[in-house]
């Protein structure tokens, strides 16, 4: 037995090579099979999405491929496309301007592309305070802003500036990236001298406006506290607003540096859509955040108005606050006032938005844990020394995405403003593209481009801010 | 001042209404109210002059006057005869309607979207991402615009149903065809859908101006009778089941109390359907422009149905992703360790402990969609807006008293929304102890 | 008087555009500027180009009124105004004047309070349909579905005109000219009821315009025309005065081209008033004497303004009709100048 057990007797010696796994468990198979056919319901639905995915291709593609990117009417996009039809693109080529500035003097655009760089140079210290972070985005965006301006402006001079300002500003934020917090407090004025034009000391004598208020503010807050000191700051600014600063313009006029003054009329497209969304953020931020205080405070009648006016502009649309804006604000103001009507959507828009940041602010402001309103207490802060140093920065940081997709609601809402007359890129330009001879009839063209802008910048500002909210996340959980 | 009696005897100064700690919460209460009220009346006695500067006044009567104009979609009977008070009701009724089934659609495609986002099929997970993304980050005009142009270009016209002489010689078809053994006719100016129509109607009852269909009252009666009958009978199973473990079986007392009384009712009012055609002369020759009888569901509404229905469901998507997302992963383990498949575990485990999560994001939801009902002015859907704070407006040239009457409308159906939805919200939360 | 009491900071910024009160003409001159209401974008009409510059039948109008009052055709601001809020930005003095192809009625008149100080084009309501529709009457359209455009009277004539013909429709309501157009091309209406002149305007840029026939029936009057704040008499006036300068130079044969020449060499005495070789007729109204010379100028008169908009020459290809001088068999009549 042992014999024949010795004979027969085989012991490997060497290890075999592992065999491959079944055809089924591998490969693309493998994936297939995991991914998209494991069970009927599973390649059920494959199988129906599949087949959207093939029938959207099959109508929108020849369309699409077959478009046309040169001709100077849509009677000429027909000739060329010819029976089979195709996209007529020479729109978008004839009048993306119009889309992205609207009437904007041609020979200014450098003024709205340098006011837009800079709001990331402003907005960089307020979302990186004193971090390297801060810089590399200064930097990403002074080389766009460059490289952008140099497609579109071809005034050599223009350009070599604004590279060497922002090469500047690069500079500075990698120096003193916690004195950059000083350009996000100028960014206002620039940006209103940049976009309106006019003499330069328009905005300069309202800056000092808030220089005043600031001087009696220290001056008064020691002897009479926080709220005292800012209401009398106030009311001096107020006068000074009132009965100075007209004498101050008026004596330097149009003294160097101006620019060519650009009424608001011809603001338009994307430019309008950015000025009208930012602006009401922007503002809306410190009321949000009265509003928001007022909702959670103890006193009654505060509380009260603050829950009124939230809940009001919550429950009614804000096309209605839109025709408010353009039919009704001039039964609410003294007889004969009259102010432009981009002005009067921007202060409707921004009190619309404050109600939203004012519910954002609650949540973030919720969110924080009791003990840290028991600590501010316990080092002996009055309120608003808490508020100040403990409360609101913390809750802030909570709120950026809440803040984030307010902005991106309020940014797409923008487009409702053509109801108005005013001249939104989706709605508003179009039509005035629509209205010439030569593009009347288009219709699919301007959408899609104007809704793929949309997505790029919603979609964009959504990832940033998600990659902001990890990022900022200092908790240890 | 004013509070100044409220003072304590003993050496009370002006300027403890600031730093003392007890007075200084009521000052500045006064303070802000005397603010308000001056601003109140500064805006009022701005609006007295401006109208008198204008020669107006407030007047609601222009609501009695006749309107003028015709409305498309109508439920309660309007003609160009009425009155704008009745136009503005027809708005409203058309705001409500949108609002309501945009909710129902809006759940139905957000909870869909946003339990197969999280699927292990690939392409299914990938498509639910591309369309949550395409719908949040593009204004919602947009889709409205392409949703109406889409629906109302790839129908086909009212006139492709329509069989000519040449077809009757020839024996062919027309080129388009009924849907649902030719009851149902989508065409490229709406959905031509039967009416029901009853031979032994039980009369209308007239409430005010509104009329009131008894017959579907009956029915809606008999509905809601049926329904509860059949929950005391499952009760009563469930009942049974605990006590001797076995359950009776009643899904044939179900259908049938479920059944039997509505088919009887429907047999007893003669109800038969109205199904939309058009008319033909002897020889089967159809004429006029239109589908006549049933009723004609207009694109306008469609469209802004299925573009809010979309646009909000891609955010109810996320709440529903975002709510499943936080429930912890053991409670899935758990189930697969029951035995539960995947489905079942979905449905009985994870979504209901999710709810808690979604519904206060889904309240502010249904607000926003309600709001953007508004938007229907970008296809011409007639409600409120476009009734009220549209067609009227302009006819009448009362910007004030319309604007003030349709926000004060809307104020009340957003406030109404989220009460409802709050009561329903504080039943489900998870009771504290 | 200006109460920027409450925008302080605002106002010194800028933004504020003006102040509108009783003596609108003052208002203009002090502003240097002229607010004019215009559509926000209607073909032939009014529309900005592709760089901005507002052109069209309508804006030559504002821009004649500019040139009359402050001597400088391109001193218009352009307020794109919409149906619904044409009216508010007229009354609540937003704009100076609107020139917005709106239609005088007695409502607007009375009710609205606004003055219509001319008519610049005599319009009517029409009806468009497809050739092989088979219609030729609009009173064959029972049962048909319309597009019609809200904000405007011709909701009110359609409604009007079918109640009185005993006749039913399905009115499909829709915001703007383009969107009708789609719509009635898509064949999502039967008939496309507008101004007859919006009618042409629309199939003459149709890829078909052969298949596509306007009904003979006109079921409504629309004299469209600028209007005024009621009550302004002498702003009324000046625009009033600054259209018929223009019908008056097309009567006369002054031409954009030739009007130095004629100034130069007219013996006629009606000429010489106008344009302010004799008399005071401009002054009288507030203006200097030059007026009617400027409005001329800068786009020719009413005859160049139509050929050159919407003319037979154009792609729109209006003819005169109704609109000829009354000596051509129209109904444009300027009172005489004395």
């Amino acid at each position: 037995m042992s014999e024949t057990d010795a004979q027969t007797a085989f012991i490997r010696s060497e290890m075999l090579a592992p065999q491959l796994p079944p055809v089924t468990e591998r490969g693309v198979i493998k994936w297939l099979r995991e991914n998209l056919f494991a069970g009927w319901l599973n390649s059920l639905l494959t199988l129906v999405s599949l087949f959207v995915v093939v029938s959207i291709i099959v109508t929108a593609l020849p369309w699409w491929l077959n478009g046309v990117w040169n001709a100077g009417s849509l009677g000429e996009c027909r000739t060329i496309a010819g029976p089979e039809g195709g996209a007529c693109w020479a729109v978008i080529k004839a009048r993306w301007h119009q889309y992205i500035f609207g009437f904007y003097p041609q020979d200014a655009y450098w003024r709205p592309i340098l006011a837009f760089g800079m709001m990331f140079v402003a907005l960089a210290p307020v979302l990186y305070y004193g971090l390297r972070a801060g810089a590399k985005l200064i930097g990403v965006v002074a080389v766009l802003t460059v490289l952008s301006l140099a497609a579109l402006d071809h005034n050599i001079a223009h350009v070599g500036a604004i590279a060497v300002l922002m090469a500047g500003l690069f500079a500075f934020s990698v120096i003193a990236p916690k004195r950059l917090v000083y350009v996000t407090i100028l960014y206002p004025f620039i940006a209103f001298w940049l976009l309106w034009g006019g003499s330069i000391w328009k905005p300069v004598a309202t800056l000092l406006g808030f220089g005043v208020m600031v001087l009696v503010y220290r001056l008064i807050q020691p002897r009479l506290g926080v709220i005292m000191g800012t209401a009398v700051g106030f009311v001096a600014a107020c006068l000074y607003w009132l009965f100075v600063q007209g004498a101050i313009t008026g004596a330097l006029g149009d003294a160097w540096p101006t620019l060519t003054a650009v009424n608001s009329d011809q603001f338009g497209g994307f430019l309008l859509a950015f000025v009208i969304g930012v602006t009401a953020i922007t503002c809306s931020l410190p009321i949000g955040i009265l509003l928001a205080l007022g909702r959670r405070s103890d006193m009654v009648l505060i509380k009260t108005l603050s829950v009124g006016f939230i809940e009001f502009i919550r429950g009614v649309p804000l096309i209605t606050m839109l025709f408010t804006a353009s039919l009704l604000l001039q039964y609410f103001l003294p007889p004969q006032t009259n102010f432009d009507l981009i002005l009067r959507v921007v202060i409707l828009v921004t009190l619309f938005a404050a109600a939203y940041i004012a519910e954002v602010i609650r949540g973030g402001l919720a969110a924080l844990p009791r003990g840290q309103y028991e600590a501010a207490d316990a080092l002996g802060l009055d309120y608003w020394q808490a508020q100040r140093l403990i409360i609101m920065p913390q809750a802030l940081k909570i709120s950026i995405p809440g803040i984030v997709s307010t902005f991106i609601g309020l940014f797409k809402d923008t487009t409702l403003v053509s109801f108005v007359g005013l001249l939104d890129p989706l709605r508003g330009v179009t039509q005035i593209v629509r209205a010439d001879i030569n593009w009347k009839g288009i219709y699919w063209e301007p959408y899609i481009f104007v809704g793929v802008i949309f997505f790029l910048i919603c979609f964009g500002m959504s990832r940033y801010s998600m990659y902001l909210e990890r990022k900022l996340k200092t908790d240890h959980r | 001042m004013a509070m100044a009696s409220e003072a304590p005897k003993d050496g009370f100064r002006l300027s403890m209404l600031i730093y003392d700690t007890r007075f200084r919460s009521f000052t500045i209460q006064v303070i802000v109210l005397i603010l308000v009220l001056l601003g109140i009346a500064w805006l009022v006695d701005n609006t007295i002059a401006n109208l008198a500067a204008k020669d107006k006044d407030i007047n609601f009567g222009f609501l009695w006057n006749r309107a003028g104009y015709d409305i498309e979609q109508q439920l309660i009977p309007y003609t160009n005869d009425s009155t704008h008070g009745r136009a503005a009701i027809i708005g409203l009724l058309n705001t409500l309607v949108v609002a309501f089934w945009g909710c129902i659609f809006a759940t139905i495609i957000g909870v869909f979207a946003g339990v197969l986002r999280l699927s292990k099929n690939w392409l299914v997970g990938r498509l639910m991402t591309v369309y949550v993304e395409a719908f949040r980050n593009v204004p919602l005009l947009l889709w409205i615009i392409v949703v109406f142009v889409v629906t109302s270009e790839t129908a086909p016209q009212p006139k492709d149903f329509k069989v000519t002489a040449d077809m009757v010689q020839n024996g062919t078809e027309p080129a388009a065809q009924k849907l649902l053994f030719d009851t149902v006719a989508i065409t490229n100016r709406g959905w031509n859908i039967p009416a029901p129509l009853f031979e032994r109607p039980l009369g209308v009852l007239h409430l005010g101006s509104v009329p009131v269909n008894l017959s579907f009252l009956a029915i809606l009666a008999v509905v809601v009778g049926s329904i509860l009958v059949n929950r005391a009978i499952r009760r009563k199973a469930r009942l049974v089941q605990e006590d001797i473990g076995i359950r009776p079986v009643t899904w044939w007392k179900s259908l049938a109390v479920l059944v039997l009384p509505v088919v009887l009712l429907l047999f007893a009012l003669g109800f038969h359907l109205d199904i939309p055609a058009f008319p033909t002369d002897e020889n089967g020759v159809s004429k006029g422009f239109n589908f006549q009888g049933g009723i004609l569901v207009m694109h306008s509404f469609t469209a802004l149905l299925i573009a809010l229905s979309l646009y909000t469901g891609a955010f109810i998507a996320e709440a529903v992703r975002g709510g499943v997302m936080a429930i912890s992963r053991g409670q899935t383990e758990a189930a697969y360790a029951l035995g539960l498949r995947p489905g079942r575990t979905m449905n009985l485990i994870i979504l209901p402990q999710a709810l808690r999560v979604i519904i206060p994001p889904l309240i502010s939801q249904y607000l926003n969609l309600t709001k953007n009902t508004s938007l229907g002015i970008a296809v011409s859907y007639l409600d409120l807006r476009g009734t009220l704070g549209g067609i009227t407006l302009n006819q009448t040239g009362r910007e004030l008293e319309c604007m003030l009457l349709m926000m004060l409308i809307y104020l009340t159906i957003s406030l109404l929304i989220s009460s409802l939805m709050n009561a329903f919200n504080s039943a489900v939360k998870l009771k504290e102890r | 008087m200006k109460k920027s009491v409450f925008l302080g900071a605002v106002a010194a910024a800028a933004l504020s555009a003006g102040v509108a009160s009783a003596a609108t003409l003052d208002d203009v001159k002090a502003r240097g500027e002229l607010l004019c209401g215009s559509n926000t974008g209607l073909t032939g009409f009014g529309a900005p180009d592709a760089n901005g510059n507002w052109v069209g039948f309508d804006v030559s109008l504002c821009r004649a009124v500019a040139a009359a009052v402050l001597g400088d055709p391109a001193k218009v601001k352009f307020v794109p105004t919409t149906g619904e809020t044409r009216f508010t930005a007229l009354a609540s003095g937003e704009v100076d004047l609107l020139v917005r192809n709106s239609t005088w009625t007695y409502s607007r008149d009375t009710d609205l309070k606004f003055d219509f100080v001319a008519v610049n084009y005599y319009d009517g309501q029409g009806f468009m349909v497809k050739k092989d529709l088979g219609v030729s009457s609009a009173k064959e359209l029972d049962g048909a579905t319309v597009c019609i455009q809200t904000g405007t009277t011709t909701e009110l004539n359609l409604a009007d005109f079918f109640k009185f013909n005993n006749i039913s429709y399905t009115p499909v309501t829709v915001q703007d000219d383009s969107e009708a157009q789609r719509q009635y091309l898509a064949g999502a209406c039967d008939a496309y009821t507008t101004d007859a002149s919006g009618l042409a305007a629309s199939r003459a840029t149709m890829a078909d315009p052969e298949n596509h026939i306007i009904l003979p029936e006109i079921i409504s009057k629309e004299p469209l025309g600028p209007a005024v704040r009621h009550g302004d008499n002498q702003w009324g006036d000046v625009v009033r005065w600054t259209f018929y300068a223009l019908l008056i130079a097309e009567e006369k044969g002054i031409t954009k081209a030739n009007i130095e020449e004629v100034a130069a060499s007219s013996t006629d005495p009606e000429v010489r008033r106008l344009l302010g070789l004799e008399g005071d007729a401009g002054v009288m109204m507030g203006l200097d004497n030059n007026w009617a010379k400027n409005a001329i100028a800068a786009n020719g008169n009413y005859g160049e303004i139509f050929e050159a908009n919407i003319g037979t020459a154009t792609p729109i290809g209006l003819a005169r009709g109704l609109n000829a001088l009354w000596t051509q068999g129209g109904l444009q009549y300027a009172p005489p100048l004395r």
